[in-house]
């Protein structure tokens, strides 16, 4: 039973590390541009099968096996600022005036596009590349035999992430300019701040924490179409959770619904995709505005 | 003007002949006219400018309310399974409801997710009860007291979900026409003020949101009863979206709107899978971007534009052209 909890435990912080970076994404963009990006999902699929690709590329080129590391984050960064710079500037930006309805079913229209292109230049057999995985061994932990990657690599990368990004927001120019225009975009604008710039570079590194998301996450399992459906979900159900445009927050709620979902993967199976959804509910139900949230002021 | 009558008289006259102009295509034609009351539905919702994301909830609920309604009564009738599929999503509104209607905007639709997507995974996790991935099959059922063949059943089938979106749609556009139908708009505009003049946000928005699962139930119903089989997909996400693409694209302003959205949506995925299967979701994506930037009112809006060209008298000054 020890080894049982444990082993729920190592799978519910290693999941909820990739859950980070995913909803981190997502929050972020939704607290500058306003956007609820249901095309996140297909971001973090995409990172991970252009990781998957090159990670074979590689391997295929006979190349060291440790490069594979490396070419997880550049997989990422390239999708994230080519994937996401183009549809924040062809898109996106020509609806930030009509209503959020309206902007929201851009990034479901983008959703179903890419979610073919998907299909198009992957094709639907089932992709697997784990040589990031297998090169790091496994690890005892007291009677438990886990993986490296996803004991040590997966939570170190979700904390590396949440401090860089603490310190980008916080000690950056750039960072903080995104912090005034999401605070308040008028008067920001007014004080000069380029808020079309921020905008853009909200989204790319937005989009680029959801393709890490999944590149780092493609080493763990194979890769079919429909991975990006059933994640950007789950993120939608941290970011609602920790309160919209919390940084921190989602990063304790991603374990909280990471540890929720594998213990039921472990005690009540059947329980598994319901946790998180159950876990939203009941935390929405105390706290309207989520656990990190700040209730808004009503306004006559 | 005589043609804001005329045109959609004709539409209906048109579509009531599908059987006998395109027999091959009336089960296309009922589940596009089942799609569109959900959709109608949301229409509803947007009414107050709240976006449910989860409506395949009451879809899907309905849908299973039936299957299982049809299975413990080897049959049944329509009329007794329609109760049943509408009264499953009248239930679930009401106590759904109770807790959404205290959130708005991004919560709201959030928290619809969350409960369709909570429907979904029971549906397919306990499948010792719902057939699981694989779904129930619906038994046919008997049409006022006669068992029919397959064809009857489905022109029946047909004329009965016409006159069902006849019914609702005017319903739904007296709602809109009497007072508790007005108080949603003053919804979307300013909800304090709403309250200020004695009205309970809270008890507007239930209303509207119990009619809009009633509808989407009696979606889910007919889909149920024409297809004769149901999934737990019917309550996926995607679904949800799917409506809010078909709400958007028929035009959120009217009643007509969902239907003719819905049966275009239909029309051109029918045509879409059958000749470009691969990049069917492709076509209908960039379908939906080219509406939203360039005609965000939707066909019905497009259609207005157009009527109101042709239509009105006008004098023109400056080069502006008005209509008097």
């Amino acid at each position: 039973m020890t080894e049982l909890l444990l082993l729920a435990v190592l799978d519910g912080l290693a999941y909820a590390a990739l859950v980070f970076m995913v909803a981190v994404g997502l929050t972020l963009i939704f607290g500058v541009l306003r956007v609820l990006n249901v095309a996140h999902g297909s971001f973090y699929a995409i990172g991970a099968y252009t990781a998957t690709s090159l990670v074979i590329g590689l391997g295929a080129a006979g190349w060291s096996p440790y490069l594979a590391y490396p070419a997880l984050i550049i997989s990422a960064v390239l999708v994230g600022a080519l994937l996401g710079g183009l549809i924040e500037t062809v898109l996106l930006r020509r609806v930030y005036v009509k209503e959020e309805v309206l902007t929201l079913l851009v990034t479901f229209a983008v959703f179903m596009i890419l979610e073919d292109v998907q299909r198009l230049v992957w094709g639907v057999s089932p992709m697997f590349a784990d040589a990031p995985l297998s090169l790091l061994g496994t690890l005892a932990v007291g009677q438990v035999y886990y993986t490296a990657y996803q004991l040590l690599l997966l939570p170190a990368a979700a904390v590396v992430v949440l401090v860089a990004l603490r310190w980008f927001l916080r000690s950056t120019l750039q960072g903080r300019l995104i912090v005034a225009v999401a605070h308040d975009r008028e008067a920001a604008m007014a004080m000069g701040i380029n808020a079309k710039r921020v905008y853009m570079t909200t989204f790319m590194i937005g989009a680029t924490l959801a393709a890490l998301g999944g590149a780092l996450a493609s080493p763990t399992t194979s890769l079919t179409p429909g991975i990006g459906t059933d994640m950007i979900v789950l993120s939608f159900a941290v970011v609602a959770t920790a309160g919209l445009g919390q940084v921190e927050g989602a990063a304790v709620t991603a374990v909280l619904l990471g540890l929720g979902r594998s213990f039921a993967v472990y005690l009540y199976p059947e329980m598994q995709v319901l946790m998180p959804y159950l876990i939203m509910v009941v935390v929405l139900l105390f706290r309207p505005q989520g656990l990190f949230g700040v209730a808004e002021m009503r306004k006559v | 003007m005589a043609a804001r009558v005329l045109i959609p008289a004709v539409l209906l006259a048109v579509l009531a002949a599908v059987p006998f102009t395109a027999p091959a295509s009336v089960l296309l034609f009922t589940l596009a006219l089942a799609k569109g009351l959900a959709v109608l539905g949301i229409v509803v919702l947007l009414r107050a400018g709240q976006v449910s994301f989860g409506h395949a909830l009451y879809f899907g609920a309905s849908a299973y309310a039936v299957a299982f309604a049809a299975r413990a009564m080897q049959g049944g009738s329509v009329s007794l399974l329609l109760l049943a599929g509408v009264a499953a999503a009248v239930v679930t509104g009401i106590v759904v409801g109770l807790f959404v209607v205290r959130y708005r905007y991004i919560f709201f639709g959030m928290l619809n997710l969350a409960f369709s997507m909570v429907l979904y995974s029971v549906l397919e996790k306990f499948f010792f009860i719902t057939g699981g991935s694989d779904g129930l099959r619906v038994p046919r059922p008997t049409l006022f007291g006669m068992a029919v063949e397959r064809f009857e059943y489905e022109t029946t089938l047909f004329y009965l979900t016409l006159a069902l979106v006849v019914l609702c749609a005017w319903l739904v556009y007296r709602y809109f026409q009497s007072p508790l139908g007005e108080a949603l708009r003053a919804l979307k505009s300013n909800e304090t003020r709403l309250e200020y003049i004695g009205l309970s946000a809270r008890g507007v928005l239930l209303v509207a949101y119990v009619i809009s699962a009633a509808l989407a139930g009696l979606g889910g119903t007919l889909l149920a009863l024409v297809q004769g089989h149901v999934t737990p997909e019917l309550s996926y996400w995607v679904r949800s979206g799917e409506f809010v693409f078909i709400a958007i694209l028929g035009g959120a302003g009217s009643v007509v709107g969902p239907f003719v959205g819905a049966i275009v949506y239909e029309l051109v995925r029918a045509y879409a899978s059958a000749f470009a299967a691969d990049v069917w979701q492709m076509i209908l994506g960039g379908f939906l971007l080219v509406i939203i930037l360039f005609a965000s009112r939707g066909l019905v809006g497009m259609y207005q534009d157009v009527e109101e060209r042709l239509f009105s008298r006008r004098v023109v000054t400056g080069g502006r052209r008005r209509p008097v």
